[in-house]
Protein backbone atom coordinates (compact mmCIF):
# COMPACT_ATOMS: atom_id res chain seq x y z
CA UNK A 1 0.00 0.00 0.00
CA UNK A 2 1.35 3.34 -1.34
CA UNK A 3 2.00 5.92 1.60
CA UNK A 4 -0.41 8.36 0.58
CA UNK A 5 -3.26 5.90 0.32
CA UNK A 6 -2.51 4.45 3.84
CA UNK A 7 -2.45 8.35 5.06
CA UNK A 8 -6.14 9.11 2.92
CA UNK A 9 -7.17 6.21 4.45
CA UNK A 10 -6.47 6.72 8.39
CA UNK A 11 -7.19 9.92 7.87
CA UNK A 12 -10.54 9.20 6.90
CA UNK A 13 -11.23 6.30 9.81
CA UNK A 14 -10.07 8.61 12.04
CA UNK A 15 -12.28 11.68 11.09
CA UNK A 16 -15.42 9.54 10.62
CA UNK A 17 -14.97 8.28 14.08
CA UNK A 18 -14.41 11.50 15.68
CA UNK A 19 -17.37 12.81 13.50
CA UNK A 20 -19.51 9.93 14.91
CA UNK A 21 -18.88 10.63 18.47
CA UNK A 22 -19.38 14.48 18.28
CA UNK A 23 -23.03 14.21 16.19
CA UNK A 24 -23.63 11.15 19.49
CA UNK A 25 -22.76 14.53 22.00
CA UNK A 26 -25.00 16.79 19.87
CA UNK A 27 -27.82 14.21 19.41
CA UNK A 28 -27.83 13.71 23.07
CA UNK A 29 -28.17 17.34 23.66
CA UNK A 30 -30.69 18.16 21.04
CA UNK A 31 -33.39 15.27 21.46
CA UNK A 32 -36.43 16.06 23.55
CA UNK A 33 -36.77 12.70 25.62
CA UNK A 34 -35.19 9.66 26.71
CA UNK A 35 -36.14 7.25 24.09
CA UNK A 36 -34.84 9.51 21.03
CA UNK A 37 -31.60 10.52 23.09
CA UNK A 38 -31.01 6.87 23.57
CA UNK A 39 -30.43 6.35 20.21
CA UNK A 40 -28.05 8.99 20.43
CA UNK A 41 -26.13 8.03 23.05
CA UNK A 42 -26.24 4.48 21.68
CA UNK A 43 -25.95 3.92 18.43
CA UNK A 44 -23.44 5.99 16.22
CA UNK A 45 -20.47 5.81 18.18
CA UNK A 46 -20.34 2.05 17.89
CA UNK A 47 -20.13 2.88 13.94
CA UNK A 48 -17.37 5.29 15.23
CA UNK A 49 -15.28 2.70 17.48
CA UNK A 50 -15.54 0.19 13.77
CA UNK A 51 -13.95 3.04 12.02
CA UNK A 52 -11.13 3.38 15.17
CA UNK A 53 -10.34 0.26 15.38
CA UNK A 54 -10.23 -0.49 12.11
CA UNK A 55 -7.76 2.12 11.98
CA UNK A 56 -5.62 0.94 14.67
CA UNK A 57 -5.61 -2.45 12.75
CA UNK A 58 -4.51 -1.31 9.85
CA UNK A 59 -1.76 0.62 11.21
CA UNK A 60 -0.46 -2.17 13.28
CA UNK A 61 -1.05 -4.99 11.51
CA UNK A 62 -0.84 -8.50 13.06
CA UNK A 63 -2.47 -11.35 14.09
CA UNK A 64 -3.05 -10.26 17.52
CA UNK A 65 -3.84 -7.09 16.64
CA UNK A 66 -7.01 -8.33 14.41
CA UNK A 67 -8.18 -10.43 16.87
CA UNK A 68 -8.40 -7.67 19.51
CA UNK A 69 -10.50 -5.52 17.31
CA UNK A 70 -12.68 -8.16 16.43
CA UNK A 71 -13.27 -9.10 19.97
CA UNK A 72 -13.75 -5.61 21.14
CA UNK A 73 -16.06 -4.52 18.10
CA UNK A 74 -17.93 -7.59 18.94
CA UNK A 75 -18.53 -7.08 22.74
CA UNK A 76 -19.23 -3.25 22.71
CA UNK A 77 -22.12 -4.71 19.29
CA UNK A 78 -23.40 -7.31 21.98
CA UNK A 79 -23.35 -5.03 24.92
CA UNK A 80 -24.42 -1.44 23.53
CA UNK A 81 -28.19 -3.10 22.27
CA UNK A 82 -28.68 -4.32 25.87
CA UNK A 83 -27.89 -1.45 27.89
CA UNK A 84 -30.05 0.36 25.35
CA UNK A 85 -32.80 -1.99 25.80
CA UNK A 86 -33.12 -1.56 29.81
CA UNK A 87 -32.79 1.76 30.22
CA UNK A 88 -35.24 2.29 27.46
CA UNK A 89 -37.82 -0.29 29.24
CA UNK A 90 -36.85 1.19 32.59
CA UNK A 91 -38.18 4.81 30.75
CA UNK A 92 -40.81 3.40 28.86
CA UNK A 93 -42.45 1.61 32.35
CA UNK A 94 -42.19 4.96 34.42
CA UNK A 95 -43.64 6.93 32.02
CA UNK A 96 -40.67 8.96 31.41
CA UNK A 97 -41.25 9.35 27.75
CA UNK A 98 -43.30 11.93 25.80
CA UNK A 99 -46.73 10.56 24.06
CA UNK A 100 -46.99 13.58 21.68
CA UNK A 101 -43.40 12.67 19.71
CA UNK A 102 -44.78 9.66 19.04
CA UNK A 103 -46.90 8.78 15.94
CA UNK A 104 -47.72 5.07 17.09
CA UNK A 105 -47.67 3.29 19.95
CA UNK A 106 -48.62 -0.25 19.65
CA UNK A 107 -47.12 -1.06 22.70
CA UNK A 108 -49.81 1.05 24.94
CA UNK A 109 -52.77 -1.14 24.07
CA UNK A 110 -51.07 -4.77 25.03
CA UNK B 1 -34.99 -37.16 37.59
CA UNK B 2 -33.14 -37.06 34.54
CA UNK B 3 -31.85 -40.02 32.51
CA UNK B 4 -28.56 -40.23 31.50
CA UNK B 5 -29.36 -39.21 27.83
CA UNK B 6 -31.19 -36.22 28.91
CA UNK B 7 -27.78 -35.28 31.32
CA UNK B 8 -25.76 -35.89 27.55
CA UNK B 9 -27.99 -33.90 26.02
CA UNK B 10 -27.33 -31.62 28.55
CA UNK B 11 -23.80 -31.50 28.72
CA UNK B 12 -23.63 -31.28 24.30
CA UNK B 13 -25.44 -28.11 24.56
CA UNK B 14 -22.84 -26.40 26.78
CA UNK B 15 -20.24 -27.67 24.49
CA UNK B 16 -20.95 -24.45 22.03
CA UNK B 17 -20.23 -21.66 24.67
CA UNK B 18 -17.01 -23.75 25.89
CA UNK B 19 -15.83 -23.25 21.92
CA UNK B 20 -16.87 -19.55 22.18
CA UNK B 21 -15.01 -18.90 25.34
CA UNK B 22 -11.72 -20.52 24.35
CA UNK B 23 -11.96 -18.76 21.12
CA UNK B 24 -12.61 -15.42 23.23
CA UNK B 25 -9.37 -16.72 25.31
CA UNK B 26 -7.09 -16.61 21.91
CA UNK B 27 -8.73 -13.76 20.97
CA UNK B 28 -7.62 -11.76 23.57
CA UNK B 29 -4.31 -12.80 23.88
CA UNK B 30 -3.91 -12.89 20.49
CA UNK B 31 -1.56 -15.56 19.59
CA UNK B 32 -1.92 -19.54 19.65
CA UNK B 33 0.33 -21.67 21.69
CA UNK B 34 -0.69 -24.94 23.38
CA UNK B 35 -0.31 -23.58 27.14
CA UNK B 36 -2.94 -21.02 25.88
CA UNK B 37 -5.06 -23.68 24.70
CA UNK B 38 -4.74 -25.48 27.56
CA UNK B 39 -5.48 -22.49 30.53
CA UNK B 40 -8.80 -21.66 28.29
CA UNK B 41 -10.02 -25.00 28.32
CA UNK B 42 -9.84 -24.94 32.02
CA UNK B 43 -10.90 -21.36 32.26
CA UNK B 44 -14.30 -22.16 29.95
CA UNK B 45 -14.68 -25.24 31.65
CA UNK B 46 -14.99 -23.23 35.28
CA UNK B 47 -16.76 -20.46 33.85
CA UNK B 48 -19.63 -23.17 32.12
CA UNK B 49 -19.90 -24.54 35.24
CA UNK B 50 -20.31 -21.96 37.92
CA UNK B 51 -21.74 -19.21 35.77
CA UNK B 52 -24.16 -21.85 34.38
CA UNK B 53 -27.25 -20.65 31.93
CA UNK B 54 -29.87 -21.76 30.79
CA UNK B 55 -29.38 -23.81 27.49
CA UNK B 56 -30.50 -22.38 24.70
CA UNK B 57 -31.39 -24.70 21.59
CA UNK B 58 -29.63 -24.49 18.90
CA UNK B 59 -31.10 -25.31 15.23
CA UNK B 60 -28.07 -27.50 14.34
CA UNK B 61 -27.92 -25.99 10.99
CA UNK B 62 -25.82 -23.22 8.70
CA UNK B 63 -25.18 -21.78 5.80
CA UNK B 64 -22.32 -20.26 5.11
CA UNK B 65 -22.98 -18.03 2.39
CA UNK B 66 -26.67 -17.03 3.89
CA UNK B 67 -24.70 -16.13 7.03
CA UNK B 68 -22.05 -14.18 5.33
CA UNK B 69 -24.22 -11.93 3.46
CA UNK B 70 -26.14 -11.56 7.00
CA UNK B 71 -23.04 -10.18 8.50
CA UNK B 72 -22.11 -7.66 5.44
CA UNK B 73 -25.54 -6.77 5.28
CA UNK B 74 -25.67 -5.70 9.09
CA UNK B 75 -22.68 -4.20 9.06
CA UNK B 76 -23.63 -1.81 5.65
CA UNK B 77 -27.09 -1.66 7.67
CA UNK B 78 -24.89 0.05 10.28
CA UNK B 79 -23.01 2.33 8.39
CA UNK B 80 -25.93 3.58 6.53
CA UNK B 81 -28.23 4.27 9.79
CA UNK B 82 -24.73 5.37 11.57
CA UNK B 83 -24.67 8.72 9.28
CA UNK B 84 -28.70 9.09 9.40
CA UNK B 85 -28.95 9.29 12.79
CA UNK B 86 -25.45 11.60 13.00
CA UNK B 87 -27.51 14.06 10.22
CA UNK B 88 -30.84 13.96 12.11
CA UNK B 89 -28.76 15.28 15.23
CA UNK B 90 -26.74 17.72 13.36
CA UNK B 91 -29.85 19.12 10.81
CA UNK B 92 -31.24 22.31 11.27
CA UNK B 93 -35.00 22.28 11.88
CA UNK B 94 -34.86 19.31 13.83
CA UNK B 95 -38.61 17.62 13.86
CA UNK B 96 -39.05 14.61 16.24
CA UNK B 97 -41.65 11.88 15.19
CA UNK B 98 -40.96 8.41 16.90
CA UNK B 99 -42.84 5.41 16.99
CA UNK B 100 -43.51 2.16 18.79
CA UNK B 101 -44.25 -0.43 16.76
CA UNK B 102 -44.69 -3.68 17.49
CA UNK B 103 -44.06 -6.42 14.84
CA UNK B 104 -44.39 -9.85 14.54
CA UNK B 105 -42.23 -12.32 13.64
CA UNK B 106 -42.43 -15.60 12.43
CA UNK B 107 -40.04 -17.59 14.06
CA UNK B 108 -41.06 -19.34 17.08
CA UNK B 109 -37.10 -19.74 18.07
CA UNK B 110 -35.44 -18.00 21.15
CA UNK B 111 -32.51 -18.17 19.45
CA UNK B 112 -34.04 -16.30 16.19
CA UNK B 113 -35.44 -13.79 18.37
CA UNK B 114 -32.55 -12.94 20.12
CA UNK B 115 -30.21 -12.47 17.23
CA UNK B 116 -33.21 -10.28 15.60
CA UNK B 117 -33.20 -8.37 18.35
CA UNK B 118 -29.75 -7.98 18.91
CA UNK B 119 -29.42 -7.39 14.69
CA UNK B 120 -32.07 -4.70 14.94
CA UNK B 121 -31.37 -2.88 17.71
CA UNK B 122 -27.57 -2.98 16.69
CA UNK B 123 -28.72 -0.71 13.73
CA UNK B 124 -29.09 3.29 14.56
CA UNK B 125 -32.49 4.48 14.72
CA UNK B 126 -34.18 1.44 16.69
CA UNK B 127 -34.21 0.20 20.31
CA UNK B 128 -36.03 -2.85 21.45
CA UNK B 129 -38.08 -2.19 23.86
CA UNK B 130 -39.99 -5.13 25.05
CA UNK B 131 -40.23 -8.59 23.74
CA UNK B 132 -43.39 -10.84 23.72
CA UNK B 133 -41.66 -14.15 24.03
CA UNK B 134 -44.96 -16.26 23.59
CA UNK B 135 -45.93 -14.92 20.31
CA UNK B 136 -42.47 -13.86 19.53
CA UNK B 137 -43.58 -9.87 19.08
CA UNK B 138 -40.69 -7.24 19.30
CA UNK B 139 -41.99 -3.99 20.69
CA UNK B 140 -39.44 -1.35 19.00
CA UNK B 141 -38.87 2.45 19.28
CA UNK B 142 -38.12 3.92 16.30
CA UNK B 143 -36.80 7.45 15.86
CA UNK B 144 -37.58 9.69 12.67
CA UNK B 145 -41.31 7.75 11.33
CA UNK B 146 -43.09 10.33 9.35
CA UNK B 147 -45.70 8.20 7.80
CA UNK B 148 -47.45 5.37 7.63
CA UNK B 149 -45.43 4.52 4.58
CA UNK B 150 -42.15 4.89 6.44
CA UNK B 151 -43.73 2.31 9.22
CA UNK B 152 -44.25 -0.12 6.62
CA UNK B 153 -41.22 -0.30 4.92
CA UNK B 154 -39.27 -0.25 8.62
CA UNK B 155 -41.61 -3.46 9.26
CA UNK B 156 -40.65 -4.92 5.79
CA UNK B 157 -36.94 -3.72 7.22
CA UNK B 158 -37.10 -6.08 10.14
CA UNK B 159 -39.14 -9.14 8.98
CA UNK B 160 -36.28 -8.82 6.03
CA UNK B 161 -33.57 -9.04 8.65
CA UNK B 162 -35.19 -11.87 10.06
CA UNK B 163 -35.32 -13.82 7.16
CA UNK B 164 -31.79 -13.45 5.84
CA UNK B 165 -30.91 -14.78 9.96
CA UNK B 166 -32.98 -17.57 9.40
CA UNK B 167 -31.44 -18.84 6.00
CA UNK B 168 -28.19 -18.48 7.41
CA UNK B 169 -28.75 -20.17 10.67
CA UNK B 170 -32.44 -20.88 11.42
CA UNK B 171 -33.63 -24.48 12.07
CA UNK B 172 -35.43 -26.20 8.65
CA UNK B 173 -38.82 -25.78 10.65
CA UNK B 174 -37.74 -21.76 10.56
CA UNK B 175 -37.01 -22.22 6.62
CA UNK B 176 -39.35 -23.88 6.09
CA UNK B 177 -42.16 -21.17 8.14
CA UNK B 178 -40.60 -18.29 5.61
CA UNK B 179 -41.40 -19.94 2.57
CA UNK B 180 -44.77 -19.87 4.05
CA UNK B 181 -45.36 -23.57 3.98
CA UNK B 182 -46.03 -23.95 8.10
CA UNK B 183 -49.09 -21.56 9.02
CA UNK B 184 -47.48 -18.72 10.83
CA UNK B 185 -49.61 -19.42 14.63
CA UNK B 186 -48.38 -23.15 14.94
CA UNK B 187 -48.35 -23.84 18.77
CA UNK B 188 -44.76 -23.29 20.30
CA UNK B 189 -42.49 -25.82 19.30
CA UNK B 190 -39.84 -25.36 22.28
CA UNK B 191 -38.95 -27.88 24.48
CA UNK B 192 -40.13 -27.44 28.05
CA UNK B 193 -35.92 -28.12 28.92
CA UNK B 194 -36.04 -24.20 27.31
CA UNK B 195 -38.34 -22.72 29.03
CA UNK B 196 -37.58 -19.75 31.56
CA UNK B 197 -38.39 -21.00 35.68
CA UNK B 198 -38.03 -24.59 34.26
CA UNK B 199 -38.87 -25.22 37.74
CA UNK B 200 -42.27 -24.97 37.98
CA UNK B 201 -42.62 -27.96 35.77
CA UNK B 202 -44.85 -30.70 37.39
CA UNK B 203 -42.94 -33.48 38.53
CA UNK B 204 -39.86 -32.02 38.74
CA UNK B 205 -37.85 -32.31 42.13
CA UNK B 206 -40.19 -35.90 43.10
CA UNK B 207 -37.82 -38.54 43.45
Amino acid sequence: MSAVLHDVLTAILVLAGGAMCLAAGIGLIRFPDVLSRLHAATKPQIFGLMAVTADVAINNFSVGTVTLVVAIVVFQALTAPMAAHLVGRAAYETEHLRPDLLIVDELKDR
Amino acid sequence: MTTPRERLAAVGNQIPPLIALIVLWMLLWGEFSWLNLLVAFVVGIVVTVVFYLVPVQLSGRLHPLHTVVFFVRLILDIVRASIDVSWLAVKPRLVTSNAILAIRLHTRSDLILTWTAVATSIVPGSIVVDIDRESSILYLHVLNLHSAADIESFRRQVLDTERRIVRGFGSREDVERMRGVLPVNRPSARRPSARRGAGSEPGKGTP
